[in-house]
């Protein structure tokens, strides 16, 4: 009897879920984005998004939910209902460096979530003000190891991107300039532009304008490969420093529990996405990195963020970054 | 010159076409009505509307959200006139005598007063980027933290200026309203400061939240405990629009408005907000009788609101030759701008001139606009304030409510307004001014950050900021100002002390 009990609730559990999941959606999805809406991420979102609602044939409704480096969005996306309503997207610092810098994250990247998958990332790009003295990576090395005291390096605000990413360069070439803190980029390339401080490591959607405009320069981009956008800019491995590879990438998750073919329906959405030409060309001309298909599936996503967790935390806090 | 003549005429061929000047209207209209709600300001408006203008072309798309900009920067000062709640930093000082002259009858002058002031505004400023947008970028450039600091200190001598009644009540505000400031995690370290580890203050304390708490909601429990002034309001409504007389009291001050507010718009990380502060600071020292001021004075509306405006419109100076957003606003236009496939920069000019030249012309369309849809619904806003008082305020406090959920969708936004609303009830209670402790509260975060940055470059060394000339020469003017602020003060003391 039991047996059969059993039976029973597995069959119309799974029948349950099957019709659930053959009707997702039938009401529009929200989508958590955790920072200032017109931000980098939040530009990715609308983007990616525009073309995922045709495929779903719902609208996907952009939330954001800005606050501490963009873990006040993500700790209320994972604590909603996993019926795949609510999805999210995360990047770089919610999902890798968040833990380092905040003790008391209220979500584990690596376990409360379900990956959809990855999204776009932009590449970081080590810039200085337009006469700082070296005109090479290997010349600014030089100059940072004779007069690494006197320099000023800027960042937009403990636990944003460019101060993330410059931590780990400056753990890198083991530099220990003076950080000087800017409320988000815009303020910290105004005076990165009027000489004020030496040097920056930022996204390339940020400072593409100013490199291309001759306001900065532009001393290496931090991926395998050149952009189309900076065709001039060498890669870090060309220039000397191939340790230093870093993206800030961007990628849709759901709260832990969200059924499997829920997950899929979103998955498929996204890769939907990502192949069309049309999107692909507005993501590229921010000087995106769009994912190549093995890259686009939830278990890779779960392997990136298990291995960027991995990689900021030591980093981050031998520096003794924290945004508590 | 031949030049501007040509780029302008193209400009205007590009946002004098009929599907452009729709646009253009229908921003407006659309930022004036969400704007009027309480606490939306122009960055909510814009976000919750941003979507809308995704099926249009970049030109087009970006004329609309400028409309929509100014549209709820105008209707940000409609609802400080009428309701007393600024909807954001720079419509603070328009609540002061704005909201003043509403309680005497004179709400349509106010509107109508700030509707033509801010036109005039509009239609200099365009001309002033126009014309001369290129070469001002630079004066961004020079303005590091070290002038910024200076900078702010001159604006914090303003704050005491603002104050009607005694000076030491107004220096106290100001101090809460930096320490307010502080709260959140530190820019440098990352620390958290007066948090009490509760991670809704980790950010600090939004500015929309205190400044309906402490005017909004004050100012509705203040009308709850004397509901029979609010009856006076009601009766009198009186003219709806200015007449002679208003003209010839406020066209100076419209001038010095806009000729401020340009010129403090220009800079970079917000120097717009000081703007109709500082307007409002040389009209009151300018008049003849500076008690008028808090008192329904049409200076204190015409000067702020023009140079709100003037200041609003050059902000776009270094979004437009530069592509680097000096406030929270022209962040979001970036963002606006990149999802239309334009990344914003210095190439934006040479590369899309129709659109660089298309905005400018379409500023001065919008303005206009502005002026069409607004002069009519004065008579519609008036009318509101016939509405039976007790079946108004629980509108307007539903509508703050919704407002503030509507900027960061949190709920504990809107248990602080309750919280902020008790603390300035009590402020008003026992006369104090919540004007200067927003200042303060603005003006706190950058200074200090300004300060500490300043002196992380200078490797701790204080001269820095004499060393510099511009830095010194804000020093300097600082000072003075507040010698003056303070002796007449001094010698006044005695009678105030008689008619207390």
């Amino acid at each position: 009897m039991k047996k059969i009990a059993l039976a029973l609730t597995a069959v119309l559990g799974l029948a349950a879920s099957g019709a659930q999941a053959q009707n997702y959606p039938t009401r529009p999805i929200t989508m958590i984005v955790p920072f200032a809406a017109g931000g980098p991420t939040d530009v990715v979102a609308r983007i990616v998004t525009d073309h995922m609602s045709r495929t779903l044939g719902q609208q996907i409704v952009i939330e954001n939910v800005a606050g501490a480096g963009g873990t006040t969005g993500i700790t209320r996306a994972a604590q909603s209902q996993p019926d795949g309503y609510t999805i999210m997207m995360g990047h770089m610092g919610t999902h890798g460096a968040a833990p380092a810098l905040y003790p008391n994250l209220r979500y584990d990247p690596t376990k409360d979530f379900a990956p959809i998958g990855l999204a776009a990332g932009t590449p970081i790009l080590i810039v200085a003000r337009k006469d700082f003295p070296a005109k090479d990576l290997k010349g600014f090395l030089d100059h940072m190891k004779a007069n690494g005291d006197k320099v000023n390096m800027a960042h937009a605000g403990v636990g944003s991107v460019s101060h993330s990413t410059g931590i780990l360069f400056n753990s890198i070439i083991g530099a220990k300039p003076t950080m000087v803190a800017y409320r988000g980029t815009g303020p910290a390339l105004n005076d990165l532009m009027a000489n004020t401080v030496d040097y920056m490591t930022d996204q390339i959607v940020n400072v593409a304008p100013q490199i291309q405009g001759g306001n900065i320069k532009a001393y290496a981009i931090a991926t395998p490969e050149r952009s189309p956008a900076l065709p001039d800019v060498p890669t870090t491995k060309e220039a000397g420093l191939g340790d230093y590879q870093v993206s800030a990438w961007n990628a849709v998750f759901a709260p832990k529990g969200t059924p499997p073919d829920v997950v899929a329906k979103l998955n498929d959405a996204l890769v939907k996405a990502l192949s069309d030409e049309n999107t692909r060309k507005r993501l590229q001309d921010l000087g995106g990195v769009i994912p190549a298909p093995e890259e686009r599936t939830p278990e890779s996503l779960q392997k990136l963020v298990e291995s960027e967790v991995a990689r900021w935390t030591p980093v981050l806090q031998a520096a003794g970054a924290k945004a508590e | 010159m031949g030049d501007l003549f040509s780029n302008l005429s193209l400009g205007f061929g590009i946002a004098l076409t009929f599907q452009n000047l729709g646009l253009a209207f229908l921003g407006c209209l659309v930022g004036t009505l969400i704007g009027v709600l309480p606490g939306v300001g122009p960055i909510a408006t814009i976000a919750m509307l941003l979507p809308i203008t995704f099926g249009l072309d970049p030109t087009g798309a970006l004329i609309m959200l400028a409309g929509i900009y100014y549209g709820a920067q105008y209707g940000g000062s409609t609802t400080a006139i009428l309701v007393n709640i600024p909807g954001e930093a720079t419509s603070v000082v328009t609540a002061l005598d704005g909201h003043q002259m509403a309680r005497q009858g004179r709400a349509g002058v106010a509107l109508g007063i700030a509707a033509i002031g801010s036109f005039f505004a509009g239609t200099v400023a365009t001309v002033v980027i126009a014309a001369l947008g290129a070469p001002l970028t630079r004066l961004a450039l020079v303005f590091g933290p070290t002038e910024y600091f200076s900078l702010m200190v001159m604006g914090l001598v303003f704050a005491v200026v603002l104050a009607r009644g005694s000076i030491l009540k107004a220096v106290a505000m100001i101090l809460v309203g930096i320490l307010l400031s502080t709260v959140g995690t530190d820019l440098e370290t990352g620390e958290e400061r007066l948090t009490f580890g509760l991670p809704f203050l980790m950010d600090g304390i939004d500015f929309a939240v205190l400044a309906m708490g402490i005017f909004g909601i004050a100012e509705i429990l203040r009308n709850l405990d004397h509901t029979e002034t609010r009856d006076v309001v009601r009766q009198t409504i009186g003219r709806l629009l200015p007449n002679k007389d208003d003209f010839r009291q406020s066209y100076k001050p419209v001038l010095r408005g806009t000729f401020i507010g340009a010129a403090l718009g220009i800079l970079p990380g917000n120097g717009a907000v000081l703007g109709p502060f500082a307007a409002y600071t040389l009209e009151k020292k300018l008049a003849k009788d500076p008690r008028r001021f808090g008192q329904g004075a049409i200076e204190g509306v015409a000067g702020p609101e023009s140079a709100n405006n003037a200041g609003a419109q050059t902000s776009f100076i270094p979004l437009l030759t530069l592509g680097i957003p000096p406030n929270a606003v022209m962040a979001l236009m970036v963002g606006a701008m990149t999802i239309h496939g334009i990344v914003p920069g210095p190439q934006v000019m040479t590369r899309n001139p129709d659109l660089f030249w298309g905005m400018i012309a379409s500023m001065w369309v919008g303005n206009l606009m502005l002026l069409i849809i607004n002069l009519p619904m004065i008579g519609m806003w008036v009318r509101l304030l016939k509405v039976p008082y007790h079946l108004l305020f629980p509108a307007i406090l539903m509508f703050c409510c919704i407002g503030i959920y509507s900027i960061n969708s949190l709920p504990t936004d809107v248990m602080f307004i309750g919280l902020f609303g008790l603390v300035g009830y009590m402020l008003i209670k026992f006369g104090f001014e919540p004007a200067p402790m927003l200042l303060g509260f603005v003006l706190g975060k950058l200074m200090e950050e300004n300060l500490r940055r300043a002196l992380i470059i200078s490797r701790g060394s204080l001269e820095t900021f004499i060393e510099r000339p511009i830095s010194a020469g804000l020093l300097v003017v600082a000072l003075i100002l507040l010698v003056l602020a303070l002796l007449p003060s001094i010698r006044k003391g005695r009678d105030e002390v008689f008619t207390e």
